[in-house]
């Protein structure tokens, strides 16, 4: 007697339920319509330019009358704009991580956290003004051959927005190493730098991985500052002192324009928008494979 | 076993020690002679962790932890500003109630203590790899599967691997909290004969709730209750005849 449900309240359990599952279902939903958009624009893309082509040919011009769809210039600014980024945001990211894990006092920590979350929210838009008006003009004193619309200065402005992910998801990743094992450096004379590093860290890595990926993903993916400071000009060169463009920036560029809906010029968009995603899908995937592997041998 | 030989390797006088504003040790006097096995028993939270952790400074990690009073090892204040503690670590090692090896390689885990301090050849550290799993009775179980990540051995292989880990620096006294609270019958049994192996060359100091291992494996026997040492004598005296109430009534099991 006691035992038995009310028949309402069962009612409404369910009816919880299925509002808690729909609106979890939302963003599945959403990235799958997303997919599919992509899938069937790019697909009328490559009807009309073969996947070869597009792989392989060197110019990226297709608002000019003599059109070529070659993404590795497009790719090729991405990737410098990216690894300059990395560059910059890896050691520094890192190297705060450690300290605020292992040396920093509860007190600075407690300053020094949110400080490095602010970073991370500021518009960038604003970071994009910042690399062309502040940080150009800066680097041209140095390099005086420097493009008003360069990949570097870009590239180092994009590092220094993701540094507060590389420290902090990394920091969290250390500071859940279990203090035991510390303890176990310890007794056996370690000093702090030999725990951070070779015990902490190690510990960690896997935690470090993935907010390594998750940085250059958010590099890759990164559009107001390259579409601000690094110029729009498709070339495939390595050098940081010219104007580049990249994905992106690209993207930008034909939304912003009065290309006309349903062109070939048009449909650019979807296959870029399909180049980023397969990028951003293969660094997860090589993530995850990552992960498990150390998973596997450090729990 | 003869007696005049033994010297204290640790005195401690009127040792306190605080977590913030809490005492958790009252003015403990009490010398630990070389080469010998001290069991310190006692109820849960009297301090017995504490205590062992103070001897080698491990809990100076613990942010709010202090001490007053002295520990004299070798004469020497281990709480004097010029101490060097990591010295002092790798002459007083630990082993702790939960096994802790590192999440690298059976070898790896032995090779960290040698490695971090002096540089050593390859062959060196084989070697003192290979003597400190055998000192710790673990070679035979393992010696083909010396590159197998530590953390795939068994509990009490784990805890017999730390206890090769603490020997291979080649430490005086070994501090062992609870070293078997973690671990089967089986590899316990084997732990105390390695205790008793070990007492030759070194000084070891043990914490333990079980009354038994206390009685077969320590020469001398310290009871705490609530942060004080109540009672400190040859561990058949104090199980035999203690001399205070409350170390028979604890012994006895009729509190605690
Ligand atoms: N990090 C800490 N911060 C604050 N108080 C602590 C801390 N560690 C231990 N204590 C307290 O100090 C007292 C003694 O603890 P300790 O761990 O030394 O006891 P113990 O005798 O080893 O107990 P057990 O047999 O359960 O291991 C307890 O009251 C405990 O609550
Ligand atoms: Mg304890």
């Amino acid at each position: 007697m006691l035992l038995k449900r009310k028949p309402i309240l069962k009612l409404k359990e369910l009816f919880i339920e299925r509002l808690l599952f729909l609106f979890s279902f939302l963003s599945v939903f959403t990235t799958l319509g997303i997919i599919i958009i992509l899938l069937f624009e790019s697909f009328e893309f490559f009807k009309e330019v073969s996947i070869l082509k597009f792989l392989t040919d060197t110019q990226w011009t297709p608002l000019f009358i003599n059109k070529h769809f070659g993404i590795l210039p497009l790719l090729c600014g991405t990737f410098l704009t990216t690894l300059i980024a990395i560059c910059v945001a890896l050691p520094v990211g890192l190297v705060s991580a450690v300290y605020l894990s292992e040396y920093a006092s509860l007190k600075l920590r407690a300053i020094v956290k949110p400080i490095m979350e602010i970073l991370a929210a500021i518009p960038t838009v604003v970071y994009g003004y910042f690399a062309l008006l502040f940080v150009t003009p800066l680097l041209k004193k140095i390099i005086p051959s420097l493009s008003g619309f360069n990949a570097l200065s870009s590239g180092i402005v994009m590092g220094i927005m993701i540094i507060p992910l590389i420290s902090s998801l990394s920091e969290d990743a250390m500071r859940s190493v279990p203090m035991s094992l510390r303890e176990g450096a310890y007794a056996v004379g370690s000093n702090r730098l030999q725990v951070s590093f070779r015990v902490v860290f190690p510990g960690a890595l896997s935690g470090i991985i993935s907010s390594i990926v998750l940085a250059i993903s958010r590099a890759i993916g990164e559009t107001m500052i390259v579409a601000i400071a690094a110029g729009q000009q498709p070339k495939l060169t390595l050098n940081p002192f010219v104007p580049i463009e990249t994905i992106t920036a690209y993207i930008v560029q034909v939304s912003l324009g009065d290309t006309p809906y349903g062109t070939l010029e048009y449909r650019t968009i979807f296959a870029c928008g399909m180049t980023l995603f397969v990028i951003t899908f293969i660094l997860n995937t090589f993530s995850f494979k990552l992960k498990r592997h150390f998973l596997e041998a450090y729990e | 076993m003869v007696e005049n030989i033994q010297k204290p390797i640790f005195k401690i006088q009127n040792l306190s020690a605080f977590y913030g504003a809490k005492e958790v040790l009252r003015k403990i006097n009490i010398n630990i002679l070389s080469n010998s096995v001290t069991a310190i028993i006692g109820p849960s939270g009297c301090g017995k962790s504490t205590f062992v952790r103070s001897l080698n400074r491990i809990n100076d990690l613990i942010l709010n932890f202090r001490v007053q009073g002295k520990i004299f090892y070798h004469n020497k204040n281990i709480y004097d500003k010029d101490v060097d503690v990591v010295e002092l670590r790798r002459k007083v090692g630990m082993v702790f109630q939960k096994p802790n090896p590192f999440p690298k390689s059976i070898y790896e885990n032995i090779a960290y203590g040698l490695k971090i301090h002096n540089f050593i050849k390859k062959e060196m550290i084989d070697e003192i790899v290979e003597k400190s799993l055998k000192k710790a009775a673990l070679w035979d179980e393992v010696k083909d599967n010396l590159k197998q990540n530590a953390l795939s051995l068994s509990g009490g292989q784990q805890q017999r691997l730390c206890i090769a880990r603490a020997l291979a620096i080649e430490p005086e006294v070994i501090l062992l909290d609870e070293p078997c609270s973690a671990i089967d019958p089986i590899s316990t049994a084997k732990i105390e004969e390695l205790i008793y192996e070990l007492k030759k060359n070194y000084t070891i100091i043990i914490v333990t709730h079980n009354m038994q291992q206390a009685a077969r494996v320590s020469d001398y026997t310290a009871f705490f209750l609530s942060g004080e040492l109540i009672e400190f004598g040859k561990t058949e005296e104090v199980f035999k005849a203690p001399k205070d109430r409350r170390t028979e009534d604890y012994i006895t099991g009729r509190f605690g």
